[in-house]
Parts: structure tokens; C-alpha cells; sequence
């Protein structure tokens, strides 16, 4: 306002001000601030500048600020340059017209302002980009704003708003005035206004002004002055310890020495004679009482300050106040900020709870998908098959691959997803054939059996593909986030993986309820001798089973991938859970491995929302949980009843 | 009675005399106490082997006389490992501070050594006080106490739960690999007390014994190790001999059966997989100061399946098998892996068996469950009843 006011009457008092004038007349009437600028000196001139309303103003103060103007020796003008070979051409100010060419460097002074005038300059410009024609040049000027909130942006910022075109630009420029009126608005009324408008707006941005509208600093005093705006008087003891606190008030007054466990000891040592420290020897000065007792004596002697004894501190403690007062001194200003900044962090812990459930739902869909080829290979024909999670790693390394030969994201998926089945279908009936059908009454043996293929797997996905982890790149179209407000936000890669789950589970349902494969399974796992009587071929079902799971796995492995790297360890990481998912949902039941996904996934989410620093503490609790849940119900969620149960 | 129970297993003397020959042999043949004619790292590798046929002896009793593969005996194995280590550790440590806090002329209080013994164990994991289950740590009576407890009670506790609820045959080992996967998980953590993922090293030193050189550690810690094994060797041939083994046999082949009979099979389930638990973690306390070094990466669930991979190829349900399966494949993992093996040029390819080790192992894995499910010690038998 003043700064306004203070170039108005510059302007008045300049002579013949106004359109006749030019930016080069202009200039030469501050020649000396143009062509030498300091910190001090260059405002009259900027306002000068600013107020004279010529449109070639914005471009001067930029090449201004970045040393791109020059100024003729002989007759202080100033001018923009051209390199033509060793010579320059000067350019006119206003017009960008060649004046002169050929001119000697050596005629011509560079304008070099140092780092504090850019700055200034900086601030100068930014109420002309504010308003600039190029919409990216008022993003970085808005930008520009954000980065650093000072209170002479409120006129520039407040009077390009309503010229602004674009409608998201002008509410960013509506928010950013918001906070700086909250936090430097001339009246209180403006900025309590401000600040009750921020309970609606959850950005880090409006947090952390309300925090910094909050900032407190401790203080220490016997009785609080009328005048303080007190947050909270702190208790030695339970806020801060005892120590701090008589420390904080020594900084005030003259009070004894605190002589804590460590200093004691190199006090002491400072003062040995012959073998003793205040009449205790040395040597039996191994324990707190026996030092302090050296100690005192030695105070009473006079050779040593006296200490803070228990006694001395608890008074001092008693007589002084420690308070945390805020920056703020308007009482009403913190209050209406506080209201706010509760008001925020409800909302926010709610949006934390949605985005929570929404992270939960797509790392059940992850366990899903892991487990779900699980839950026909183990869940309905029992086959404990280990090589799994080597099933999903095939698959992830068949999307690898493709990409190799296929460079376009999209359809390289749509090649990877079927190929990755076939690839991981042929495994699976080749290990069905070859190792499993072996051994149908021997699960104990089929475990290790299939064990003993997962290692050689996975050290032959290290020799082929090396032990570091390859990229499997998401499409475009996968990237990014769906952002539902500055809290909850979910990556479009995690929506895909829970559509795909669903797409799943509803394809897997359909197989096994609606088609003929399906009922010669369910037939097959409930009872083979009679199926077979029935004409049904159980080795070939058993083999078209174990393929089923074993490319659906492959799939999963193509999902897995993208959201996570390709490694050849990156089965392991998922078996156990896989395996847990399906037993905890209970065997034998597409349902009963959604519903332990479900509860897997929302449980680990919720686990590391008590601990989010630690997803490892996280895993372990949820694992002991699980072993837990087992204990009651061994069946697992859905448990099958009567003779589908099998035992 | 106990004659009568050796003579019924005259398997238990011969194995006796073969491992009394072969520490004997070992003995004359070290650097310590013979010729020199092996070193110091390779007795300790033999020494660290019989720890390990310890617990694969445990594994055998669990797993191929009652029928539980417990995926979580390996766990129980480092649980003894770290027990040891924390006395190894902080009386290491102890000795040093001790040391460099001689030189003060006011001598420490006892809370100014813990700090500084504190500090040194765990600044790496930017910690600086003892958490509570270092309480014993100063101890080392109380520590080989937590060797056998700690295994001891998780095992009865976890077995009570599952036996218990009839959780049986893979649900069993899957929950016994998730309990292991959780304890691992929990020791990765920085904050679990037990230094995280550096886990507990130096453990070679033997406090007390700083001037003994390795060779002479080395070898009593080879002789302890013979003796462990002689010793459980014994125990578990009593265990799974006479009537209470035939019980846990017939728990292996008819557990239902065996109910009916009257029998209180969860007792008997649950006795083994503690004893086993125990003598676990007993292997694992000698194993790691023989290794020098213990961290969560050893616990990890993988290491007990490799566990149940040892007794299958050595033959489950035989004491020997589990023996022979250990030997065979950690001697066979070392040489195959420490490049003793000639490389095998296919002319297009050179198979390097540092890479494919693994390969044929899992596949030779594969071959004898399908083929051979006898294992090794299948072989023994079949020459000894031709002879």
C-alpha cells in the first residue's frame, strides 16, 4: 500500500510523466541506479518503472536481471546487444531495431546487478508475469510466489486475479492470496476471514501455513507478561525434562551449576591430590553417591562452585514458568488458526482413513492375484505346489521379454498377458506331468518335490537374466494417479490390478460354476474313482487344472511386474502369503481367497497405519496374527461343510 | 535296560565309532594338535557341518519319525545362535571397555560401563541403551539357559496352539514357514534389539580365551560339537526306540488310529517338537561361534526348507540317514560353489557350477523324492541286508 502510494507521487513529481515519455528517457533519469544498481538504491527505480505502464518494461527488467543490457560509454544510453563476429550490433529498447552496428566492444559497459538487485528485479517482474499472455509464464510467477510467501505480493497477486482467463489458474491465484492474507493481511478481521477459509483446503501448502501462523517459541519468565500470547505452559518433567528446563532458566539468571553423571567425573579428576578427591580415594570413586559426596566436600571447601542440589532445582523449577508463546501476538488471530487447524486435521484424518482402505483394497488385489492360481492348484485339488510364486516370476520375465521385441507399451501387454498364460500354462502341465501326478497321495514329498523345482527355477532365471532387477514399463495411459483430493490419490497401475482381480475372480467363477471343465473338476477333487466312472478322464483334468492355475499365475506375474521390479526372487516374496491368503480364506473356495485377501491386506494396511515407519514390523504382526486366526478357526473363513471338506 | 537299548540299535555304536575315529582322525591331521595337515577354516567348516547334523538328526525326528515337517527348525537353530552370540558380545565387548576405561583416573561407575558397552554393540543401528531382553546378556549361565529356554518355550507354545487345534500334515508346515518368515522379519528391524540386519558378529572371539590362537578355539569347539551330536545321537535313538517310539511312528503313519487307541497324541507330538526345538537351538549356539557371525538372513524361511532338503536326500527315518544327507550336501554346496568342480565346456556354452549348482541341486532334489524316496541312507540299508 505504501509502496503504491510512494510511487504514485513519484510519478507526480517526475517531470512529464506518461505516455509521451519513453523507456530510454526514462532510464537516463535514473542512469546512475540503471547502470550501477545496488540493493538500496534500485526500488525508486523499479517503482518508477512499474508505474510508467510502458509494455516493453517487463522485457528490459528481464534482461536486466539477467545481464543482457548494455550501456554506451560515451553517452550513457542504454541498449540491447547482437554478436555479429568481433563486433556488436546495438539493439533500440523499445523498438528491438538495430541502431548501430559494428560497434567495438570495448565502448560499451555491461549492466552486471549483483545477486540481491536480481532478486529485487525478480520481484518487480513478477506482477507483470502475473498477467503475461503466456499461461506457462504466469504458472512460474504463481509458482514463484509459493515457493516463498511475502507480504509484497498481495497487491500484484490480488489485482491480476480478475483478468485471469484460465478458471484452475485463477483459483490457485485465489488460494495463494488466501494464504498470504492469512498470514500478512493488514487487518485482523481480513486475516481471521482468510485463515477460516482454509479449513475447507487440505493442501500441504495451506498446512503448513496455518502451522507457520502457529509458530511458537519458548519462553521462559516468574510470572507470564499480560501482553503474551501463551500456547501452553509446559511442565518440567512430563514436557521437557528437569534438566532442560533448569538449564533454559540458568541462560536467565545466576543459579548453581547442574553437575549431571558425565561432567562430575572430569570436574573430579581436575582436582586428585595425593590419590584422593575430597578426601575419598580414587579408586573407590566408582558410584554417583561417592562422587557427589567428593563433590560437596570440595564445595564446602570452596574450590568447586556449589551444585544444584534435588532440593535447589525443584524450587527453581517451582518459581519459574516455561510457556510456549506464539510469533503471533493477536490472541483471536491463533485462535481462529487453532479452530482451523483442528478443523483440517479431522478432515485430513479422514481422507488418511479413506486413502488407507483404498491402499488396503489394492494390496488385497496384489495378494489376490498372487494367490488366486493358488487357490485352484492348492485350494481345490490340494496340491502344494512351492514352484508358484516361480510361476508368477515367468510371467513377469514373458512381459520382460516382449518389451524386448515389442517397444510399444500398450501393445506389448496385450501380447504379454495371453503369452505370459501360454508360457506359464506349458510349465505348469509339464511339472504336472512329469513331477505331481506322481505323487497325488504324498503331498509332504509333492511340497519338497515342487521346492526343489522352485530353486532350480529361480537360479535359472538368475543365469539368463542376471541377479539385478528388470524394468516392466506400464503404458502411458497407466501412469499417473487418479487424485481424489490432496490426500487420498491412487495410481492407475493399482486400479488396473484391482479390475484385472475382479476380472479374475468372476472369470474364475464362470469355469468352475458354469462350464463343463469346470464341473468335471469340482467332480474330479470331490472324488475321482466315481468321476472317472462317470467317463471323466481325471488324469487329463487334473493336468488342465494344475495348467489353469499355473497361467493364471503367469498373468498375475505380468501384473505384479509392472508395479513392482522383476526380479528372480520376486516369487519368494510372495509365496508365503500366497499361501497364508488361501488357508486363511479357507481351501477349496474361490470366495474363501477373496475374503483372505481382503482381510491380509486391510490388516497389514492397518497395522502400518498404528507403525508407518515400519512395513517390516508391519508383515511380522500380521503373520503372528494370522497364526493366531488359525488357532480358530483352522478352516479358514469360508470353510467347506460336509463332504466337500474332504476329511 | 540301556544295554538293552543299545544293543537293539547296534546302528547307534557304529555310527559312535565312526564319528569317534573321524574327530580323532580330525584331531591328528589339525593345526592345533597334529600335523597341520588341515586348516584351521576347514576344521571349523567340519565343526560347523556337525552342528549341523545335529539339527538335521533333530529334523529327522520330527519330520521322518512323527511326521511333522517342521519348516520352522532352522528358526529355533538361530534362536540358539543369537543367544549365544549376546553373551559372546557383550562380554567381548565388556572386555574392551573395561580396557580402554582402565587408563581414567576416576575409575567408571557400573551405569558409565553399560553405556559404553551399550553404545558400542548397538551404534550401528543408531541405538545407544539395552533393550530388556539383553537383560541376562552379562551372564554366561543365565544366556546357555536362554539357549535352551527361548527355542524351548516358542515351540511348546506354538505347538500347544496348533497340535492343539489339529492343524496337520502341509496346513502344519505352512504355519511353521510363516512362523519363521515372522521371526525373521522381526529380527531384519533395527529396533528388534538385536542390531537388525548387521546382526551379531565377532562371535569367534571367545571372551576370556583373546590369547588362545584360533587353531586351539577351533578345536575345541570340533570336539564339543562331536560330543553334541554323540550326545543327541543317543538321545534321539532312546526317543524313537522302545514303546514311546513306536507311538510317535504309528503318529506318523495313522494319526487318527493311534487317537482311537487312547493314546494322547498332542502330548506326544508336542514333546517331540519341543526336544527337538531344544536340541535345535543347542546346535545352533555351538554352530555360530564356529561361523563368527549371525544375522536374520539365516533364518530365513528357505534355510528350513534346505533343512527338510538334508534329511530327504540322506533318507528320512533313520538317525544315519540324516547324517549322510547333511554331509553329502553341504560338503557337495562347498565344492560346487568354492569352484572345485571343473567347469563343463558345451561348446556353445561352459556351465559354471558356481551358477547352476543350484539348478542341479533342485533338480536332483526332484529326482530322488521321485525316485529314490529312501534317500541315501535307502542305499545303506539295501548293502547292509545284502552283507
Amino acid at each position: 500500500m505504501l509502496r503504491a502510494l510512494l510511487a504514485v507521487l513519484l510519478i507526480a513529481w517526475l517531470p512529464a510523466p506518461g505516455f509521451t515519455q519513453d523507456l530510454q528517457s526514462l532510464l537516463q533519469e535514473h542512469q546512475a541506479e540503471v547502470a550501477k544498481p545496488s540493493r538500496r538504491t534500485v526500488a525508486p527505480v523499479l517503482e518508477a518503472l512499474s508505474a510508467s505502464g510502458l509494455p516493453e518494461v517487463p522485457r528490459f527488467l528481464e534482461r536486466w536481471q539477467d545481464k543482457a543490457v548494455y550501456v554506451r560509454e560515451e553517452d550513457g544510453l542504454f541498449f540491447y546487444v547482437e554478436e555479429t563476429g568481433d563486433t556488436l550490433t546495438l539493439l533500440d529498447l523499445s523498438s528491438g531495431d538495430p541502431v548501430t552496428s559494428g560497434v567495438d566492444p570495448d565502448t560499451l559497459d555491461q549492466v552486471k546487478p549483483n545477486g540481491g538487485v536480481r532478486r529485487a528485479i525478480a520481484e518487480a517482474l513478477v506482477q507483470f508475469q502475473l498477467s503475461d499472455p503466456d499461461i506457462t509464464k504466469r504458472r512460474d510467477a504463481v509458482d514463484a510466489i509459493a515457493r516463498g510467501l511475502d507480504p509484497s505480493q498481495i497487491p500484484p497477486l490480488s489485482a491480476s486475479i480478475d483478468g485471469e482467463a484460465d478458471a484452475a489458474l485463477k483459483t490457485r491465484k485465489q488460494r495463494l492470496l488466501n494464504y498470504l492474507v492469512a498470514r500478512f493481511g493488514d487487518t485482523p478481521e481480513a486475516r481471521i476471514e482468510a485463515i477460516e477459509a482454509l479449513s475447507s483446503d487440505l493442501s500441504v501448502d495451506a498446512r503448513a501455513v496455518l502451522s507457520q501462523i502457529l509458530a511458537t517459541r519458548t519462553e521462559i519468565a516468574e510470572d507470564i507478561p499480560d501482553g503474551a500470547n501463551v500456547a501452553r505452559v509446559l511442565e518440567p518433567g512430563t514436557d521437557l525434562p528437569e534438566a532442560e528446563a533448569y538449564a533454559m532458566i540458568g541462560e536467565q539468571t545466576d543459579l548453581p551449576a547442574l553437575v549431571d553423571a558425565s561432567s562430575i567425573r572430569t570436574t573430579l579428576e581436575r582436582h586428585v591430590e595425593d590419590g584422593k578427591v575430597g578426601g575419598i580415594a580414587v579408586g573407590q570413586l566408582g558410584t554417583p553417591d561417592r562422587r557427589l559426596r567428593a563433590y560437596d566436600t570440595l564445595a564446602e571447601a570452596g574450590t568447586l562452585p556449589p551444585r544444584a542440589t534435588p532440593e535447589i532445582i525443584a524450587e527453581t523449577l517451582a518459581a519459574w514458568t516455561i510457556y510456549e508463546a506464539y510469533e503471533e501476538p493477536d490472541s483471536a488471530i491463533t485462535d481462529a488458526a487453532e479452530r482451523t487447524q483442528d478443523a483440517v486435521q479431522t478432515r485430513v484424518g479422514m481422507s488418511q482413513a479413506g486413502d488407507l482402505a483404498l491402499d488396503a483394497i489394492s494390496l488385497a488385489s496384489i495378494y489376490f492375484l498372487a494367490a488366486i492360481g493358488l487357490a485352484i492348484t492348492f485350494g481345490v485339488m490340494g496340491v502344494i505346489n512351492m514352484a508358484h510364486g516361480e510361476f508368477i516370476m515367468m510371467g513377469a520375465y514373458t512381459g520382460y521379454v516382449v518389451q524386448l521385441f515389442i517397444p510399444d507399451y500398450t501393445l506389448s501387454l496385450i501380447v504379454a498377458l495371453p503369452l505370459a498364460f501360454a508360457v506359464t500354462f506349458a510349465a505348469g502341465v509339464a511339472m504336472e506331468r512329469l513331477v505331481i501326478r506322481w505323487l497325488y497321495n504324498r503331498p509332504l514329498e509333492t511340497l519338497l518335490a515342487t521346492f526343489g523345482v522352485s530353486i532350480a527355477l529361480q537360479q535359472l532365471a538368475k543365469n539368463i537374466f542376471g541377479t539385478q532387477a528388470r524394468p516392466l514399463t506400464s503404458p502411458e495411459w497407466l501412469d499417473g494417479a487418479l487424485v481424489f483430493n490432496d490426500v487420498i490419490a491412487i495410481s492407475y497401475i493399482r486400479i488396473a490390478i484391482f479390475v484385472l482381480a475382479l476380472l479374475f475372480l468372476a472369470l474364475l467363477l464362470f469355469i468352475l460354476k458354469r462350464t463343463r471343465l469346470g464341473l468335471e473338476v469340482r467332480a474330479v477333487t470331490q472324488n475321482p474313482r466315481m468321476a472317472a466312472s462317470m467317463g471323466i478322464n481325471p488324469d487329463r483334468i487334473k493336468m488342465m487344472t494344475f495348467g489353469l492355475g499355473s497361467g493364471i499365475a503367469g498373468i498375475a506375474g505380468v501384473a505384479i511386474g509392472l508395479y513392482a521390479k522383476v526380479t528372480s526372487e520376486m516369487g519368494a516374496d510372495y509365496i508365503v502369503q500366497s499361501f497364508m491368503t488361501v488357508v486363511v480364506g479357507g481351501v477349496g473356495n474361490v470366495w474363501g481367497t477373496l475374503a483372505g485377501a481382503f482381510m491380509i491386506g486391510t490388516l497389514q494396511k492397518g497395522i502400518e497405519w498404528f507403525n508407518p515407519s515400519n512395513t517390516l514390523a508391519a508383515q511380522t504382526y500380521m503373520i503372528l496374527f494370522i497364526i493366531l486366526f488359525i488357532q480358530f478357526r483352522p478352516k479358514g473363513i469360508v470353510a467347506l461343510k460336509g463332504r466337500a471338506a474332504g476329511d | 535296560m540301556n544295554r538293552s537299548f543299545i544293543a537293539r540299535n547296534p546302528s547307534v555304536l557304529w555310527f559312535l565309532a565312526f564319528l569317534g575315529i573321524f574327530t580323532l582322525a580330525v584331531t591328528l591331521m589339525a593345526e592345533a594338535t597334529g600335523t597341520g595337515f588341515i586348516s584351521t577354516s576347514f576344521v571349523k567348516t567340519l565343526g560347523k557341518t556337525l552342528c549341523l547334523c545335529l539339527v538335521a538328526i533333530a529334523m529327522d525326528v520330527v519330520w521322518g519319525y512323527c511326521g511333522i515337517l517342521s519348516l520352522g527348525h532352522f528358526a529355533f537353530f538361530g534362536i540358539g545362535g543369537y543367544a549365544i552370540g549376546m553373551w559372546l558380545m557383550y562380554a567381548r565387548t565388556e572386555t574392551i571397555v573395561t580396557y580402554s576405561m582402565a587408563a581414567q583416573v576416576v575409575p567408571p561407575s557400573p551405569q558409565e560401563v553399560s553405556d559404553a558397552i551399550a553404545s558400542q554393540i548397538f551404534g550401528v543401528v543408531g541405538a545407544s541403551e539395552f533393550p530388556p531382553i539383553w537383560a541376562f546378556a552379562h551372564s554366561l549361565p543365565l544366556q546357555l539357559l536362554m539357549v535352551v529356554l527361548v527355542p524351548g518355550l516358542l515351540a511348546l507354545v506354538f505347538g500347544w496352539l496348533a497340535f492343539r487345534s489339529r492343524v496337520t500334515g502341509v496346513y502344519l508346515s505352512i504355519l511353521t514357514q510363516a512362523m519363521t518368515l515372522a521371526l525373521s522379519l522381526y529380527l531384519f528391524q533395527n529396533d528388534s534389539g538385536l542390531r537388525g540386519n548387521n546382526g551379531l558378529s565377532g562371535l569367534q572371539n571367545i571372551p576370556g580365551f583373546e590369547s588362545t590362537p584360533q587353531s586351539m578355539v577351533s578345536m575345541v569347539f570340533f570336539w564339543a560339537s562331536a560330543l553334541a551330536l554323540a550326545l543327541g545321537y543317543i538321545l534321539f535313538a532312546w526317543v524313537v526306540s522302545g514303546k514311546m517310539g513306536s507311538v510317535i511312528r504309528a503318529i506318523r503313519d495313522d494319526e487318527t488310529r493311534v487317537r482311537f487307541l487312547g493314546y494322547h497324541v498332542e502330548s506326544y507330538k508336542l514333546f517331540v517338537f519341543t526336544l527337538t526345538a531344544v536340541i535345535a537351538g543347542i546346535a545352533g549356539a555351538l554352530y555360530y561361534p564356529q561361523a563368527g557371525i549371525i544375522n536374520p538372513a539365516e533364518i530365513a524361511p528357505i534355510a528350513s526348507i534346505y533343512l527338510a532338503v538334508w534329511v530327504a536326500i540322506g533318507g528320512r527315518g533313520r538317525l544315519y540317514g540324516a547324517v549322510l544327507g547333511t554331509v553329502f550336501v553341504t560338503l557337495a554346496s562347498s565344492w560346487f560353489t568354492g569352484g572345485g568342480a571343473p567347469d563343463i565346456d558345451l561348446g556353445f556354452y561352459t556351465i559354471q557350477w558356481t551358477d547352476w549348482w543350484l539348478v542341479l541341486l533342485g533338480l536332483s532334489f526332484v529326482a530322488v523324492t521321485l525316485f529314490a524316496p529312501q534317500g541315501l541312507g535307502g542305499l545303506v540299508d539295501k548293502i547292509a541286508r545284502k552283507s
